[in-house]
């Protein structure tokens, strides 16, 4: 029989963020009243945020599969095959409440999990992103919380020696309890050597590897399953404190230890720790697992079982290894001055069970508690609908000139070089585009093959159309990789929503993911991995319905590319795509009009890839090297940002007729990309796309060192450059 | 020529600047901090960029005292070349080969960026591939890259001619705008007193070719590998 010292009160359980209902399954499954440690343990594994509880019924409608899918959700990471016997390992993933609570520590521990799920998988890391959302910038934390986190992905990743290339940072009132810090790790791998969570064998060593245990983190992950409130921050105990130097030396140690043939199973150890890993490594392989804490190396004395099981300690890992190569293994880890202990065996019991100073602490069904946690269809109700707005209906409160001119220098549209300048972007020397374009390239190894990797989502579409809103990010992410030339494979996906127990916020999440799996069905672009992150929320206020798209392509010849840089002068600009001027939801309408309503603009899948095929080849048949896809702020700004990347200007003179054109230049009509190419292969282009029924106009020529948009005054590059730059570097000066 | 790159734990740049070296036409082998011993018959010892020792205590202190640093001064005595970049220049700082010390950046953030440099003298042996006065791209990334020392080295080492590079505008023009890590006199790289070790912030490693951004950084591993005769 198992001593229970501490009495399992009503309020204990609460505590432990478990609902009434869940504990009594949870003692009707184990027939007793459980120990403490046994409490923590299944508060950990049934939190949200471990469990998947509200969100698994509806992932399951996500397309995963595809020729080139090695490895879909479920894994540390997504697997997908990249020819050659490579593989590419990715995945995303949410540190949104710890990085609330301590901006630096939060986003740096965020990026730490991120870069180990991908090494856990045998991958070494070539190239990290993130996806940021602040509060809106005249709130009084919005400055301290973008210099933290930016400061915190930064410090982690630039020790650690992974180049930071892509992202995208963003600002809403609806952020400004619940901030969103997302990132996302890219890693390369050979296609035959990937390595799982997955436990074979009984009597196997289970071995403790990296870093020792503290009393950090402890409840990290039931903290994230819980919505905010003004006590938020005394949670911040729970907020983990990163070491990239050992994440650093982790890495090189596990892949020196996958090399030499030991490791039968790896699981890192993120949330819930000692707990998550142990139980999903024997969940998922049909067998029992055995630890003896004892020895377990630990960085304080006198923990308790409980404390070591929930401990959220950064850079360990636990690794199931072949029998007979322990002395071999601790070897390695000692070279690289890490901890390796043997802290347990697998079992043919299936009972999750955990000894301390020779006592039985905990004994559980190990499949219950992983695999076969509770699942939930939450109630929801559909978002109501938004009215269509006519382009007509929309009138223009400022010259089409001083718009451009404000949205450039707009804390949404502004540059974010501020930000990207202090990620260490070009490390490993194989950045073939940096931050700043449609989509980052980074070459595998020495070529001549190259990623093209990009995040993106447009919450406020998401917001009045979950399911638009939804394809829509899938699309974009798929646009972005398609402008530089990538054939898009396949996107990790990052799924922040409020409190799924509203059935609005719930409403939401299904509307999103319905519309994410029906444009990743139409576009052949599968989820391979993915983070849900549910409760944000801070007061009954729940953040816009961000999921976070983390797109991956292939370009079969790295120097085959496309930038959004003009290039040459007299280059004809060919718009790609159908204009309606499309305003709802627009950035014009919100931040010129300050107008923030109705319906977002629809994407045709159909037309989405026919578009986006055609705009492909153009660049790998070399026609075409200059692409920027149209999103945010319609052909104008992507004009401007195309001006002002090359530095070159340009003027407009091609307008359709029976259109304001405001709505022609600021419109957010879907599948658009704007083009620039020499004269002599214009005419070639605007044939060929003619012949397969893709819309292309030419609407003007590069040249000079002005904006020229018809009718309207010229405005020189150098002052929309102005604007642009100085926006986000005035602001965190504290002069905005 | 044969190049050593040290790898301490905590290096992450010696990839690239094992890549730079053999593009220029280098033997290049990884020397591990434990060594006491540099592999024999060695030409050029690479010290590179990273968070040795995660930057702890100071950046390159504790990597100034490794054992294999015993011998990357014995090398140096002798007249071998020494290249430290980035961590490695700080490490050069720390372990005595050369003076003052890299702080903490003017704006207290880490900068990633391209960055000019006027070549202050190309009669070295890592500078003979450019032309006096040029203005090389390369780029920086670095939290700690402000060079400080006291009035006395700083006369010195101008005295001398020991600066190597300073931060440039593209036409070369060595303004406060360009210097933005703060560095005194914009020292961007110095050489010891014989001209055999070079410390500098910058990462020429990284623009040595044009798909990733141009070759100006190659010229210096150029320079190098024409110091020595090609082995048979």
């Amino acid at each position: 029989m198992i001593r229970n010292d501490v009495a399992i009160t009503p309020e204990l359980v609460k505590e432990h963020g478990l609902k009434p209902d869940e504990y009594e399954r949870f003692v009707n499954l184990i027939g007793r009243e459980p120990t403490i440690t046994e409490l923590g343990i299944v508060s950990a594994m049934w939190n949200e945020h471990c469990s998947y509880k509200s969100s698994r019924i509806h992932l399951r409608g996500l397309p995963t599969k595809a020729p080139w899918v090695i490895q879909g959700p479920g894994e540390n990471a997504g697997v997908i095959d990249i020819g050659d016997g490579q593989a590419c390992v990715f995945k995303m993933e949410s540190h949104n409440h710890p990085s609330f609570i301590e901006p630096y520590q939060g986003a740096a521990t965020g990026v730490g999990g991120i870069l180990r799920d991908v090494f856990t998988m045998g991958a070494r890391p070539i190239a990290a992103l993130n996806f940021l959302r602040f509060g809106e910038p005249d709130h009084p934390k919005t400055a301290h919380l973008v210099s933290g986190v930016v400061a915190g992905i930064g410090g982690y990743g630039n020790s650690f020696g992974v180049p930071t290339v892509g992202g995208s940072v963003g600002f809403h009132s609806r952020y400004n309890g619940n901030i969103l810090v997302n990132a996302m790790a890219v890693g390369l791998a050979r296609a035959d050597e990937i390595f799982y969570a997955k436990a074979t064998g009984v009597g196997n060593p289970i071995v403790y590897l990296g870093s020792k245990t503290g009393r950090d983190g402890i409840h990290g992950a039931t903290m994230a399953s819980a919505e905010f409130d003004e006590s938020s921050e005394e949670k911040r105990p729970t907020v983990q404190v990163g070491d990239p130097f050992s994440e650093k030396l982790l890495l090189e140690a596990c892949l020196e230890l996958m090399k030499s043939g030991a490791v039968i199973a790896i699981q890192d150890m993120g949330a819930a720790g000692l707990t998550s890993s142990a139980v999903e490594m024997g969940a998922k392989g049909n067998l029992g697992v055995e630890l003896d804490l004892d020895q377990v190396p630990c960085r304080e004395e006198g923990m308790t079982a409980y404390e070591m099981m929930l401990s959220e300690s950064q850079e360990r890992m636990l690794m199931v290894l072949k029998p007979g190569m322990e002395k071999e293994a601790e070897a390695i880890f000692h070279k690289w001055g890490l901890d390796f202990a043997i802290i347990g065996k697998t079992t043919d019991t299936l009972r999750f069970v955990i000894k301390h100073g020779g006592e039985v602490k905990a004994d559980l069904p190990i499949k219950e508690l992983g695999d076969e946690a509770p699942v939930y269809d939450r109630p929801w109700v559909e978002s109501p609908r938004q009215p269509v707005i006519e382009p007509s209906s929309v009138k223009a409160p400022m010259s089409e000139a001083e718009a451009l001119l404000k949205l450039v220098g707009s804390p949404d549209q502004c540059s974010k070089r501020w930000v990207w300048e202090q990620y260490d972007h070009l490390i490993l020397g194989n950045t073939v585009q940096t931050p700043g374009g449609d989509a980052a390239i980074v070459r595998i190894e020495d070529g001549p093959k190259g990623l093209a990797l990009t995040t993106d989502v447009t919450p406020r579409y998401c917001e009045a159309d979950p399911f638009e809103g939804g394809k829509q990010a899938v699309a974009e992410a798929w646009r972005n990789i398609t402008a530089v030339g990538g054939l898009p494979l396949a996107i990790t996906d990052n799924l922040n929503f409020a409190s799924p127990e509203r059935p609005e916020a719930m409403g939401q999440f299904v509307g999103c993911v319905r519309g994410i799996g029906e444009a990743c069905r139409a576009l052949d672009f599968p989820v391979v991995s993915g983070n849900v992150s549910l409760y944000n929320e801070t007061n009954g206020q729940g953040i816009l319905p961000t999921p976070a798209i983390g797109g991956v392509g292939l370009l079969d010849d790295v120097t085959v590319n496309a930038s959004i840089a003009f290039k040459r002068e007299e280059d004809v600009i060919v718009l790609i795509g159908v204009t309606e001027g499309w305003l709802g939801q627009s950035i014009y309408l919100r931040d010129i009009c300050d107008r923030e309503e109705g319906a977002p603009p629809p994407v045709d899948l159909v037309v989405e890839k026919r578009n986006g095929d055609f705009v492909r080849q153009l660049i790998r048949s070399g026609q075409v090297d200059t692409v920027h896809d149209c999103s945010d702020g319609g052909i104008a700004l992507s004009l401007a940002e195309m001006a002002m990347a090359g530095r070159i200007g340009a003027t407009l003179t091609a307008v359709p007729e029976g259109l304001a054109l405001h709505a022609f230049l600021f419109g957010e009509d879907q599948g658009r990309y704007l083009l620039a190419l020499p004269q002599e292969n214009a005419a070639d282009v605007l044939y060929e796309a003619s012949a397969i029924g893709i819309l292309a106009v030419a609407l003007g020529v590069t040249g000079g060192d002005t904006l020229i948009l018809p009718g309207e005054q010229a405005i020189s590059v150098r002052e929309l450059k102005a604007a642009h730059e100085s926006w986000l570097p005035d602001y965190m000066a504290g002069k905005a | 020529m044969k190049s050593a790159v040290v790898v301490f734990p905590g290096s992450n740049r010696e990839g690239d600047v094992l890549r730079a070296l053999k593009l220029a036409g280098s033997d290049v082998q990884k020397v591990w901090h434990a060594e006491t011993e540099l592999p024999k018959g060695t030409d050029l010892v690479v010290l590179p960029g990273g968070f040795s020792y995660g930057d702890y205590l100071r950046c390159g202190a504790i990597a100034g005292r490794a054992a294999v640093m015993d011998a990357v001064r014995a090398h140096a005595a002798r007249g071998g070349l020494v290249l430290g970049i980035c961590n490695g220049f700080q490490i050069l700082c720390e372990s005595g080969l050369l003076p003052g010390i890299l702080m903490r950046n003017a704006n207290l953030r880490f900068i990633c960026h391209r960055q000019f440099l006027k070549v202050e003298r190309n009669d070295t042996a890592f500078t003979k591939a450019y032309a006096k006065g040029q203005a090389i791209d390369v780029c920086v990334a670095h939290g700690e890259g402000n060079y400080t020392a006291d009035v006395e080295t700083l006369n010195r080492l101008e005295g001398e001619g020991l600066v190597a590079f300073r931060y440039c505008d593209a036409q070369g023009h060595v303004t406060a705008d360009a210097n933005r890590n703060g560095s005194m006199n914009s020292i961007a790289g110095i050489y010891s007193d014989k001209l055999n070790v070079l410390g500098m912030m910058p990462h020429p490693e990284n623009l040595v070719e044009n798909l990733v951004g141009g070759t100006d950084g190659l010229r210096l591993f150029e320079s190098l590998v024409s110091s020595f005769p090609k082995a048979a």
